[in-house]
């Protein structure tokens, strides 16, 4: 197959990039001459990545995740690696061992996160498309801060291979672009089984975006207009909801009565697989080197001293106290069941109507440094985590702006039927076209 | 409550080798944390895993894969092609 190369010099002036590739080769296919970038949790062959932390600082995957391999095949130059939250943890990308991304729609607010380097790269028009990842709204609320559309595929969809794992339970990787018509394109090819994965399924993903929903029945959720969600957010999103009315959609109020303890449950679980999950970052197999001639525990401990953020410090330590003899069955086992009572909110809502929509973020984006508390950070993930515990997909189109700075619609469907979400975000998309 | 006692044994647990300066600081999230987390107390059933799950597994067939070479590539030390670890004894 013919090889080609592309330049690719973009102006970074907003720290979207942790690694540029400068002649990107790629080869023929549907996304052929596409410069792609990828965030920096996601293995690259042969390109350095270091999930935006120093304990990867100097590593360099020997194989390419699934994800990777398969948009390479479809043609797809890689631009380089993106900034992000440490591990991905965070909505802000500030836990960047690197330094923040800026946001280009106001470089003094965040560009959101964790896949923020990513965002900011699409926003501003550096990349057609980029792959982000999603723990508990990770790709929906930079692409809600950045003003560009972020797709959250259902659990299964698209291999995690070669995703380095923060919380395996509840991430997977899913396409960034300026429009749905990109997303869906970057989806059909990173979508599909990989033996390589065990919880991938067989269904791949080969969809036009329909414009069509006369008829479609829309959930509006009360507690995604509720307490701490901004009432010009709110505003802004009903309007994009009575938009789809005109279209020929029909909405019903409904309730997500879990949404209560929703966002514990979440953080209970993802911090509890993080402090397994990266007790494999000891500098011994890569990463800056352990002194081999320390005891391992002192050895290992030096290493994680220095080389994990605050941010990753404390999710590990969270995790290791929820999964303790004595806490266990108050906070992990506890949020397992709440978990599942998340799920039973959403079959319950599902058997009625067809997909949910409301603000995918409940604010605009912050300033730096405006959420420096843990708590007041873990906060403005409420409206996004609910899917990532239910597995099911969601997508964030940019509906209108407040201050100046761009609003998410949401839209949350069935499981495996991410091509109607695609769908509900197209014909959004098509009729506010200027 | 969580004691600074506390937070320094999860550190211990978790090797993530705490400073006794960054106690009080990391003592004091943790209890606003541990205070939200405390919603859960409302949350009622016991039926969290009851999933349609089927084995996955199958048996381990030898295929190609990485060199030596490129598998021990990453690690900070290393002697004859092995990786090198800290003591154990």
């Amino acid at each position: 197959m013919a090889v080609h190369t592309i330049n690719f010099e973009p102006d970074d002036r907003y720290n979207a990039f942790l690694k540029v590739c400068a002649k990107p080769s790629h080869s023929e296919g549907k996304l052929a001459g596409i410069a792609v970038a990828v965030k920096d949790n996601i293995s690259t062959q042969g390109i350095e990545t270091t999930c935006a932390s120093k304990i990867l600082k100097g590593y360099v995957p020997p194989y390419d995740a699934h994800a990777v391999g398969l948009i390479k095949n479809a043609g797809a130059a890689i631009a380089g690696k993106t900034n992000m939250d440490e591990f991905g943890m965070g909505t802000s990308t500030e836990n960047s061992a690197f330094g923040p991304t800026l946001n280009p729609c106001d470089t003094g607010r965040v560009p959101g996160g964790s896949s923020g380097g990513s965002a900011a790269a699409v926003a501003a028009g550096m990349v057609r498309m980029a792959l982000g990842t999603d723990t508990g709204g990770s790709i929906r609320c930079p692409a809600a801060f950045s003003g560009i559309v972020g797709f959250k595929p259902t659990y299964g969809r698209v291999s995690r291979y070669g995703l380095i794992a923060y919380a395996n339970s509840l991430e997977t990787i899913g396409p960034m672009a300026t429009n749905v018509s990109d997303v869906s394109l970057l989806m059909s090819v990173i979508s599909g089984n990989d033996r390589k994965d065990t919880t991938s399924y067989d269904k791949p993903y080969a969809h036009t975006p329909s414009a069509d929903i006369k008829g479609l029945r829309i959930g509006i959720p009360e507690e995604y207009f509720g307490k701490g969600v901004d009432p010009d957010v709110g505003t802004v999103v009903r309007r994009a909801i009575a938009r789809l009315e005109e279209l020929g959609a029909v909405t019903v109020p409904c309730s997500i009565p879990s949404m209560e303890y929703a966002l514990a449950a979440y953080y209970v679980i993802c911090t509890s697989e993080a402090s397994s999950n990266l007790a494999r970052f000891d500098g011994v197999r890569y990463g800056p080197a352990a002194d081999t001639k320390k005891s391992w525990h002192a050895a290992y401990q030096d290493v994680r001293k220095q080389g994990f953020g605050p941010e990753v410090r404390r999710r590990i330590m969270l995790g290791t106290f929820a999964l303790s003899s004595g806490y266990y069955g108050k906070y992990y086992a506890k949020a397992q069941v709440a978990r599942e009572n998340v799920r039973k909110d959403f079959t319950r809502l599902f058997s009625d109507v067809d997909v949910l929509c409301g603000p995918t973020m409940p604010t605009i984006a912050f300033k730096f440094g405006e959420k420096s508390d843990p708590l007041s950070m873990y906060l403005s993930d409420i409206l996004t985590v609910p899917v990532n515990l239910a597995g099911i997909p969601a997508i964030s189109v940019p509906c209108g702006k407040v201050q100046g700075m761009p609003v998410g619609l949401q839209v949350m469907g069935r499981p495996f039927e991410d091509e109607r979400v695609i769908d509900v975000a197209y014909a959004y998309e098509q009729a506010v076209k200027p | 409550m969580v004691t600074e006692k506390d937070v320094e044994h999860i550190g211990e647990l978790a090797d993530i080798g705490i400073d006794t300066s960054e106690l009080a600081i990391f003592t004091g999230q943790f209890n606003a944390i541990v205070e939200y987390f405390d919603v859960l107390d409302r949350v009622h059933g016991d039926d969290a895993v009851a999933r349609d799950l089927y084995n996955v597994m199958r048996e381990d067939v030898v295929e190609p894969s990485l060199s030596q070479d490129e598998a021990t590539r990453n690690a900070g030390a290393q002697e004859d092609g092995f990786i090198k670890a800290p003591r154990v004894m």
